[in-house]
């Protein structure tokens, strides 16, 4: 898989509670309406900013708090193609997997707001067009790639019906 | 193979021999959802056109988030949960149950070495029971409820022993806080933790849930109190299927070990905006607050009630607090009020909700307003976390939250 978009910059330990607020994912069903509160608690109007195919880069514990599945899915109905963060919360984690999002982990120190990043899942890098460094991604299992490529876990129970990976 | 007590669970629910960093699809005993989470794990069912849910008897769904419902669109979700329930048979505990995490052990549905996961991320609470449980996303949840089963990834175990004792005034909550704000937030992430040493066993079960409660905190996917006799009797209250614990191995290996000493810790505040940012109470003893709330997954049980009726009894909250009561569940309610703790509670000038969640995740009974502070028996302070982005949260034992609302100021519950 290869992607190319802005960055959105964002600190360590971004909770789901800053993703999406609680005091909207119990009020909204529709996803896409609750894709207009991402981040906005941080960054208020936040996904008027978002263009299709832009990342969502943070530092450590990506996505740590509660185990709302509404925060990976705003994310992707924003239309941020993957979320790049030196690490993630195990919950959201599995999530994002689930719903079919991509994750990369590697160092995303040298990325700042606004850069431009080219993201390459087969040969495992990330290249900041902005500097021109490129850093290395940390390979998911294959399992996992499985997953993602059917497009999420309720696509993959669809297709197979039960875990086949 | 020596193992840790996750590898035992994981491998005993799996068929094969495991050590950390292994994947494996498992078994699960049971799981269940609420209402923020169940309406996407029936459209998960749905999508996947699932017929057949093979954990049927194995699973619940609890409407605690919102209960009862304060607005339209949580009314939809409640409503098509109850659908969801009578089309396929399936448990639902409907409002005014009380809190998933109280209600699930109260089910006697979790047994020491089980494997129990919940949509929900405090579902690590029942490892207070030797239970390995974890919090999953809605997905994840239709996809074990569909096959009765998951993968999990074996996590590496942090072993934390706890010698000494608790001084009078400080609590399981303190203890906890105190661990949070040293380790941090992502001090274990992934980590299964197991908690030993004579301050862990000296605690009742209702505070050994506090515990495991918040070992989420600082990342953790289990939290682990081995089973000892309290546990035994404990759950002989909810249920007379036969205990089979599982202990660790002498020579486990864990990623690490860490010691605290009890008699060394004074009572604790998180302060806003993260559960790791906690400070000795004596650096913020006599700053004003506007709300305090005792209740919730982390300290709404019997345990916490008696403790704050007893420091409010007599007593009344001071003019221009509001203090917010909401009883874990309708068996805590019922005890508590068969008990006089109620009628001391709301002769002191508490509000006493419907047991459920709401003031602690800002659905409703309870949201502050812009600037205002809320003191919280909670395990979340996050931004926005009471309703209100612009308020701040600051968290405590159920002692500290009902000595400051006596005081109109946060007050060291020994003094």
């Amino acid at each position: 898989m290869k992607l190319k978009g802005n960055a959105h910059r964002f600190e360590d330990s971004i909770n789901t509670d800053y993703i999406i607020s609680g005091r909207y994912k119990f009020r909204i069903q529709d996803p896409k309406e609750l894709a207009k509160h991402l981040m906005e608690d941080l960054k208020p109007e936040f996904y008027k900013s978002v263009k299709q195919g832009d990342f969502i880069v943070a530092g450590t514990n990506f996505g740590c708090g509660s185990s709302r599945e509404q925060a990976p899915l705003v994310i992707k109905h924003a239309g941020i193609s993957a979320v790049i963060a030196k690490s993630f919360a195990r919950i959201f984690f599995r999530n994002a997997i689930n719903l079919g999002l991509l994750l990369i982990e590697c160092d995303t120190s040298g990325f700042q707001q606004s850069d431009i990043l080219e993201v390459d899942t087969v040969d495992g890098y990330v290249l900041n067009t902005s500097t021109g460094d490129k850093v290395s991604i940390v390979p998911l299992p294959g399992f996992m790639t499985k997953i993602i490529e059917d497009g999420g876990i309720v696509e993959h129970f669809r297709k197979y019906g039960d875990f086949k990976i | 193979m020596a193992q840790t007590i996750a590898e035992k669970i994981l491998s005993a629910h799996s068929g094969k021999g495991l050590k950390a960093g292994d994947y494996a699809l498992c078994k699960i005993d049971f799981c269940f959802g609420q209402d923020g989470t169940s309406g996407l794990i029936i459209d998960a069912i749905n999508k996947m056109q699932i017929k057949k849910l093979s954990a049927k008897s194995k699973f619940c769904m609890i409407i605690d988030h919102s209960s009862p419902s304060p607005n339209i669109g949580v009314s939809a979700i409640h409503k098509k949960m109850r659908d969801f329930a009578k089309d396929r048979g399936l448990k639902l505990y409907d409002i005014g149950c009380g809190v998933c995490h109280q209600v699930v052990v109260e089910s006697g549905n979790v047994m020491p070495g089980y494997l129990v996961v919940g949509a929900d991320s405090h579902t690590c609470t029942y490892g207070a029971l030797g239970a390995l449980a974890t919090g999953f996303g809605s997905t994840d949840l239709a996809i074990s409820l569909a096959s009765g089963k998951n993968w999990f990834k074996v996590p590496e175990t942090l072993k934390i022993v706890v010698k000494g004792k608790l001084e009078k005034g400080v609590y399981s909550k303190d203890l906890i806080l105190h661990i949070i704000g040293d380790l941090s937030a992502d001090g274990a992430t992934y980590d299964s933790v197991e908690f030993y040493g004579p301050a862990i066993y000296a605690l009742s079960m209702d505070a050994r849930f506090t515990i495991t409660n918040m070992a989420v905190e600082i990342g953790a996917k289990f939290g682990i109190i081995p089973p000892d006799k309290k546990t035994g009797l404990w759950l002989k209250q909810w249920t007379t299927k036969r205990q089979k614990a599982v202990y660790a191995d002498k020579d486990a290996r864990y990623k690490n070990i860490k010691y605290y000493d009890a008699g060394k810790i004074s009572p604790k505040i998180a302060q806003p905006h993260s559960v790791d940012n906690v400070v000795d109470i004596h650096k913020l003893a006599g700053k004003p607050i506007d709300e305090a709330f005792i209740g919730t997954c982390t300290n709404g049980r019997i345990e916490d009630l008696r403790i704050a009726a007893s420091i409010l009894r007599g007593k009344k909250v001071s003019p221009g607090v509001r203090l917010i009561v909401a009883p874990a569940s309708r068996e805590v309610f019922l005890e508590a009020m068969k008990s006089g703790i109620i009628k001391t509670l709301v002769e002191a000038g508490a509000n006493v909700v419907t047991p459920g969640c709401g003031p602690c995740v800002g659905t409703h009974n309870g949201v502050p307003s812009d600037g205002e502070i809320a003191l919280s028996t909670a395990n979340r302070n996050f931004k926005g976390r009471m309703g209100n982005p612009n308020a701040f949260i600051y968290l405590a034992s159920p002692a500290t939250v009902a000595a400051s609302a006596v005081k109109g100021r946060i007050t060291d519950p020994r003094r």
